[in-house]
């Protein structure tokens, strides 16, 4: 159905993929079939299936969800709001500069801004609220993951919602369709595309962040990345953490064949 | 106009907040005190301190470098990667290859960083300069593949076959029409592989050697002290620089084209 | 296309521009030539000043690398692909790197300044006779803690941890080793425990500790500690001292039970291509005013004796930090257990992370 003759541009791709992804992938599935004392084993993946790893399996499921519902939650009416704006590609460009700032460090300021003393803390006491508790807590993990991935996020969809044909949603309102009833029935369906590219690009890093499940959340949240993480720079024992890696990729191809099956577009 | 203030507000509060880590950094580069957490008082001490290290100059050098170089050749790559995901006849051939690209975005940096140790020792490329530009090209390819793919699915395949019929040679319809209008997804692309390569530690670990660091490498392996102000303060500088760079790149692109702003000409 | 194009190119020229600076630069500092003596070792964890001053002296320049942990550190020198010169490990570490022979033997003859050394930190288990390692830094594993904070508790036992009115309030370090350790010596175990049982009982006996755990956190401990985020963190003595000169609120404890007696030794990895170097390296970190200098920009106590002449008398003096014979000899170091025991700490230690209140 499109273009025919050959694919040309598949010669650089798949030499790529051939280098860096499926090397990388055999070594992985390799590993995962050593225990830490270099013998071939399958008990690496039985060891995945008791209770410990099934937990932080399902954990690591849910704040991935979380992080991408809120991301999303955010980032839709922002993208939206700077298509509006005058000069938008420029506000765009920086929505993306804060994420050139080493994440250790904002993770640093997020410390101080959360912490007992910290800025977060005086608004509330302003606002009579009262101290809290932030850091360590789900609430600022899930707000400093939030705040990390919302520019990819927006990006996706503020390119599809910039592409979007205004006369479409006029005829829609010419038509006699509410506000709410166009943005339905025609804008966020249009845009559906860049809304799935979005969550895709959250929710699958989601699941193997390992950093901020430390600094932030303070090892009360426990993920798959986390994991991976101990297993391979602590124990060393790299074929526990290759195989939690496979599980990891085979979640995401499953993802990908859910999220891929419907033809983006009209629904 | 009760709407207007409403959503500007919205956008205000996003802004704030995406920006509110970064004052906190800047204002504690002026800290005499020496932490992030109690101001003492005004000092340019941390600021005269970066000036005179060379070796951290070199590093933020090698890391805009590798940044700049992994994030342009990996939009080529993506590029490419994303055009032949969409000419892949077939389904299962497409769904394939989305999933094979997708596979390193979704591996845990220690992992990646890991096993590229591993293959880049194994076929001998030295490790330094070239492995390190090498693995963040490698990983930056996806994220512009998913970037780039979403435009091309939506341009109407009607616009090509319309060049075809008008005579135009394949490299016409690439240059022509597909390329333009998917400029907003390679730029997007290019800002996100750049974000990508900025941010990694972990890939960017493992794959160095001989003498060859980068800032957040070297960020990481001072947490064990506390990180310096110094480091504020330089970080402070390259916001500031990237800033100026980007408001001017953006009102000088405007300029040349005119009535389009960046990345938007049909 | 154009604008493509063009954004590309400009792309290239400003990399290819920066890459020539970058090598006028390392021209100019003289990392491009012969004479090099590449270090690893923990960031932040000497004074750079006494690089250059090395540099002077001897005419060898000097690559700066550094790692965040021993077992990255280790991944990088067994795959190779830099030849380091000198690399810091900790002591089980050491023992780690003997065992897969990644070691060169040091030559004793070549470290005159090795006499300065007190005797207590040489021919240690881990490394007997120093074939392998010259000490750099050592310390204790204890508790910090605010004596604003914590009623009339003094942590002279690691059960007082355990104290119901410490709710949310302690900070432990994330190291499976140190946590599962303190409650192995909270019920005078050793700490290099090998009892599966034991280790278990140990486990659960942390599980009672989660209500009073805030956090567990890395190395920003000492920030969190000295900006009182929390009355009590469990951690090491380096890091204590660094808060404690900061917030001089703080108090630091080793509890009498015992605990971890830790050090951080030089060594030369077999990649070493400059073992002269190396040796001269090693013999110039060990000079007492060299060593004192050390000491005192990073903090940590020092093993050397002729050093300590050097350093100011109340930080000699302090009990705290460079414990008499009698309290060393209390305390354990690490042994290396072997990757199978090593793993069963670890999954113990995910267990009680995972473990929710």
């Amino acid at each position: 159905m499109k273009a025919k003759s050959r694919n040309y541009y598949l010669i650089p791709y798949i030499l790529w993929i051939a280098l860096f992804v499926i090397t990388p992938i055999l070594l992985v599935v390799y590993y995962s079939f050593f225990n830490i004392e270099g013998e071939f084993t399958f008990e690496n993946y039985q060891k995945f299936f008791t209770p410990v790893y099934l937990k932080m399996t399902f954990s690591s499921f849910w704040y991935a969800f979380l992080i991408t519902f809120f991301t999303f939650i955010i980032a839709y009416p922002t993208a939206y709001l700077l298509t509006k704006t005058k000069h938008k590609q420029l506000w765009l460009l920086l929505i993306i500069v804060p994420s050139w700032i080493n994440l250790l460090l904002k993770a640093y300021a997020f410390i101080g801004i959360f912490g007992t003393y910290g800025a977060a803390n005086n608004f509330l006491e302003v606002m009579g609220v009262g101290g809290k508790q932030i850091l360590f807590t789900d609430f600022s993990f899930v707000f400093v993951s939030v705040y990390i991935f919302l520019p990819f996020m927006i990006l996706p969809i503020f390119n599809a919602l910039d592409k979007l044909n205004p006369s479409l949603v006029d005829a829609a309102k010419d038509l006699g369709a509410s506000g709410w009833t166009t943005f339905k029935r025609v804008t966020f369906p249009l845009t559906l595309d860049g809304v799935k590219a979005g969550c895709q690009i959250v929710f699958i890093p989601a699941l193997s962040l390992f950093m901020l499940t430390r600094l932030i959340a303070g090892n009360r949240v426990i993920t798959l990345g986390t994991a991976i993480e101990q297993h391979f720079l602590v124990t060393q024992d790299w074929g526990m953490g290759a195989t939690i890696a496979v599980f990891l990729i085979i979640a995401m191809v499953i993802i990908m064949l859910i999220t891929g099956k419907r033809k983006g577009g009209v629904m | 106009m009760t709407k207007f203030k409403l959503s500007s507000l919205y956008l205000i509060a996003v802004f704030i907040i995406l920006y509110a880590p970064i004052f906190y950094l800047i204002f504690y580069s002026f800290n005499s005190g020496g932490d992030m957490y109690n101001f003492e008082g005004f000092t340019l001490e941390w600021y005269t301190e970066i000036f005179q290290d060379t070796r951290l100059l070199i590093i933020v050098l090698n890391t805009v470098v590798v940044a700049l170089l992994s994030a342009a050749i990996s939009t080529i790559l993506g590029v490419a990667g994303a055009l032949a995901i969409y000419y892949a006849r077939r389904r299962q051939t497409k769904n394939a290859l989305l999933s094979l690209n997708n596979v390193l975005i979704v591996s845990p940096d220690v992992i990646i960083g890991a096993s590229f140790l591993i293959f880049f020792t194994m076929i001998g490329i030295k490790l330094g300069f070239i492995s390190v530009l090498l693995a963040h090209i490698a990983f930056s390819v996806p994220i512009v593949v998913l970037m780039v793919l979403p435009k091309l699915e939506e341009m109407s395949t009607s616009m090509i076959y319309a060049a075809l019929d008008l005579g135009a040679s394949r490299f016409d319809v690439l240059t022509k029409v597909i390329l333009p209008y998917i400029t907003p997804g390679i730029f997007a692309g290019f800002f996100m592989a750049l974000t990508y390569s900025l941010d990694d530690f972990a890939v960017t670990f493992f794959v160095t050697g001989n003498g060859f660091s980068t800032l957040s490498v070297e960020i990481y392996s001072l947490a064990r002290q506390g990180v310096s102000l110094s480091i504020n303060a330089l970080s402070a500088l390259l916001f500031l620089f990237t800033m100026l760079l980007v408001i001017g790149y953006y009102f000088i692109t405007k300029k040349a084209n005119k009535p389009n702003g960046m990345g938007v000409r049909q | 296309m154009k604008q493509l194009v063009r954004a590309l190119i400009i792309v290239f020229v400003v990399s290819f521009g920066l890459l020539y600076i970058v090598n006028r630069l390392n021209t100019a500092q003289g990392y491009t030539g012969d004479n090099t003596l590449t270090v690893y070792n923990w960031g932040d964890y000497i004074d750079m000043d006494i690089l250059d001053q090395f540099e002077e002296e001897t005419g060898i320049k000097v690559i700066y690398e550094t790692f965040d942990s021993n077992e990255a550190m280790l991944t990088k020198i067994q795959q190779g692909g830099t030849s380091y010169d000198i690399a810091v490990p900790s002591e089980y570490a050491i023992e780690k790197m003997e065992e897969e022979d990644l070691l060169l033997p040091i030559d004793h003859v070549k470290i005159p300044n090795l006499q300065y050394i007190d005797s207590r930190f040489l021919d240690l288990s881990f490394d007997e006779n120093n074939k392998y390692s010259i000490p750099y830094f050592w310390g204790t594993v204890g508790i910090l803690y605010n004596p604003d904070e914590v009623g009339d508790i003094s942590f002279s036992e690691w059960d007082d941890l355990w104290d119901p009115s410490l709710k949310n309030d302690i900070l432990l370090v994330d190291g499976a080793r140190e946590v599962i350790g303190f409650s192995l010596n909270s019920m005078n175990y050793s700490l290099n425990e090998t009892n599966k049982a034991r280790l278990v009982e140990a486990k659960e006996k942390l599980d009672l500790l989660t209500p009073n755990i805030k956090a567990i956190v890395g190395d920003e401990i000492r920030l969190l500690m000295q900006n009182e985020e929390a009355a009590v963190a469990v951690l090491w003595s380096g890091i204590a001292q660094d808060a404690i000169w900061e917030n001089d609120k703080l108090e630091y404890v080793v509890p009498e039970q015992g605990s971890n007696l830790w050090f951080d030794n030089m060594v030369i990895p077999k990649t070493s291509k400059n073992p002269e170097a190396a040796h001269q390296f090693i013999n110039f970190m060990l000079d007492p005013e060299i060593a004192a200098q050390n000491a005192d920009y990073v903090g940590y106590s020092t093993p050397n004796r002729e050093a300590l002449k050097h350093l100011d008398e109340e930080t000699v003096n302090d009990e705290r930090f460079y414990p008499d014979e009698e309290t060393t000899d209390n305390l354990e170091v690490y042994e290396n257990l072997g990757k199978r025991m090593l793993a069963f700490y670890n999954d113990l230690f995910l267990e009680f992370k995972m473990h929710r209140k």
